[in-house]
């Protein structure tokens, strides 16, 4: 029995204990460093490509992804657990709830770049006016 | 404590070259020439990110996960082959409900699972998160559903909505405060997610179709931030930094849009906008002269320069093609042809760009608005193809009009302007245009489409 004590508690991830001071003050220089950068780099995009750079961005942010992986995988799912409810229904809940998560965080990012790359194809310098008549 | 105490760094390197890989894709989006370069290095980018994370050891099972991704790619390989451009601001709009509601539920489950050992500062993060990824789920699946016809476009309001949409706001805010406070209170954050979609759903029905552009802006941002929240709970770099460009690159355009529209970003935030005006008074008056399509052929025919000026009209009647045709017949006769594009113009920002871009037009044709502005009083014929509001003069000349102020594309300057429309109704904001009846106008009925093919049948046979 010990042994699937053991077991469970290395399946039960990290507890989000309070953030290291530092890390946190680390994590406000990111997000300020990455909103000056954001600014510059997107205020640059011409509005002839605001419609790819919105989908873009989209796909990009479907990075998010890599939080709802963890989630949809760090926990037991148990259909009777999740039947009976209370305390012992929560990690298959969370289960359910990191699989919708990375269910539409990849469709963000499959169809975002597929559909940029799709848009950003059609944008063309010259096309010979002869050609494009065909 | 774990992986506090010792960081996976493979991990955190493969998220850091991401991350760069990320900023210099959206970086190369400055000019269409390297735009499709830098968006492969944006996925390769992702992909390692993502194989990277399969191998964190919080991660033991692996079902859901794989189920997951091959459904989550077959249906968003399904989307990017099969959406037409015309529906381009239906499909991003869903795209930010589909964002907000993974960084919603992440933030759910955290909750679900962490929320007792969680500190109040992550807390508040995650109350964050899950605020602006449950109203804009709702909000965008609202904004789909009107730019998709589902629902009906036209703004819905009703006595005391400003009232209930604030109490709607402080109870949301104020449940989360109550959580902050008694982090066992789980009865008031499942209260803040109900509030959080219903709130989603009060923001967006009061906004008129015509008002999307600012819509779509703004909760693209909100989704971003909602991930970059998201970044914060989890204590992941890449989350903060992807989010946080997400969620300016959306703010950026709110503001583009807002300034398109001369509203400020106030009145957009806090309602009333997006709203029929009524008291504009009885408007312009007289009788709009209509022409034949002969005749609107030989004033093409006989231009030295016309410019295209697009609406959403286009993309209703799906006819980028059709102006292509007409454009093409003109340009082999010796006419110059250029458009003139409004950043408002459509349904998203952008959204008419990639339409004409489409139908195989070179970039170079296509100018903003501040560049064919100049260029209008020396133009012969300006075609206005389902636009309306973004040419109405009124904005310019009319202090009382809703829309003074606002810029718009000159196209009354030019010596001859045909407007294709429709029918003789008014357009999405309800206004009176009095460029239909100015001297130099003449208008042409119908679906665009066709008469723009039969438009350029006619200058063939000039």
């Amino acid at each position: 029995m010990s042994f699937l004590y053991l077991l469970a508690m290395q399946v039960q991830p990290a507890a989000r204990e309070a953030m290291d001071p530092k890390v946190l003050i680390a994590a406000f220089y990111v997000f300020a460093l990455a909103a000056f950068l954001g600014y510059q780099v997107i205020s640059r995009v011409p509005p002839l490509l605001h419609t790819p750079l919105m989908s873009a961005t989209n796909a990009i942010s479907g990075i998010s992804l890599v939080g709802s992986l963890v989630i949809a995988g760090a926990y037991e799912f148990d259909a009777h657990k999740l039947m009976a409810g209370g305390v012992d229904s929560h990690p298959s809940w969370a289960t359910l709830m990191g699989f919708i998560a990375v269910f539409t965080a990849t469709v963000n990012v499959v169809s975002g770049f597929g559909l940029t790359d799709r848009m950003l194809k059609m944008f063309r310098k010259d096309i010979k006016k002869k050609e494009a008549q065909k | 404590m774990e992986n506090l105490a010792q960081p996976n760094y493979i991990l955190e390197v493969t998220y850091l070259i991401a991350s760069i890989l990320f900023i210099w894709g959206l970086k190369s989006l400055s000019h269409p020439d390297t735009a499709r370069r830098g968006m492969f290095l944006a996925e390769a980018g992702m992909a390692a990110a993502i194989i990277g994370t399969l191998f964190h050891h919080d991660i033991q099972f692996f079902g859901w996960i794989i189920a997951g991704l091959i459904l989550g790619s077959l249906v968003g390989a399904a989307f990017a082959i099969w959406v037409p451009m015309t529906a381009m601001p239906q499909r991003t709009a869903l795209s930010h409900a589909f964002g907000a509601i993974a960084a919603a539920l992440v933030g759910i489950a955290e909750f679900v699972m962490h929320s007792g050992t969680m500190s109040t500062f992550t807390r508040s993060a995650l109350g964050l998160e899950v605020m602006l990824g449950t109203l804009t789920t709702t909000g965008s699946l609202i904004a789909c559903g009107k730019l998709q016809g589902v629902i009906r476009g036209a703004p819905v309001q009703f006595k005391g909505q400003q009232l209930l949409n604030l109490l709607i706001f402080f109870g949301m805010i104020g449940s989360f405060g109550y959580v902050l406070y008694n982090p066992a209170a789980t009865g008031f954050f499942y209260t803040m997610v109900v509030l959080g979609f219903l709130f989603g759903v009060m923001l967006v029905i009061p906004i008129g179709s015509a008002d999307m552009p600012v819509v779509m802006s703004l909760l693209n941002s909100y989704a971003g931030l909602s991930s970059a929240a998201t970044g914060f709970v989890l204590g992941n770099n890449i989350l903060i930094i992807a989010g946080t460009l997400d969620g300016f690159s959306g703010f950026i355009l709110s503001i583009l849009m807002c300034k398109a529209m001369n509203r400020s970003i106030t009145n957009v935030l806090f309602g009333g906008f997006g709203a029929v005006h009524h008291e504009a008074g009885p408007g312009a008056t007289g009788d709009m002269k209509e022409i034949s399509l002969e005749d609107a052929a030989v004033r093409l025919a006989y231009a030295n320069k016309v410019v295209i000026v697009p609406g959403y009209g286009l993309a209703t009647a799906q006819a980028q093609h059709a102006v292509r045709d007409l454009a093409n017949v003109l340009e082999d006769r010796g006419v110059t042809v250029k458009y003139g594009i409004h950043p408002v113009a459509g349904r998203m920002p952008g959204h008419m760009n990639v339409l004409l871009a489409e139908a195989n037009v070179p970039y170079g044709d296509l100018y903003e608005m501040e560049q064919i502005n100049p260029e209008l009083s020396t133009t012969d014929v300006a075609v206005v193809v389902g636009a309306n509001d973004v040419v109405n003069p009124d904005a310019r000349d009319n202090p009382n009009s809703p829309i003074a102020g606002m810029p718009i594309v000159e196209v009354d300057k030019a010596k001859t302007v045909i407007v294709l429309k429709r029918g003789q109704g008014r357009g999405f904001s309800g206004l009176e245009n009095p460029l239909f009846f100015k001297q130099n106008t003449n208008m042409l009925y119908g679906d665009a489409k066709a008469t723009l093919s039969r438009l350029a049948q006619e200058v063939k046979n000039v």
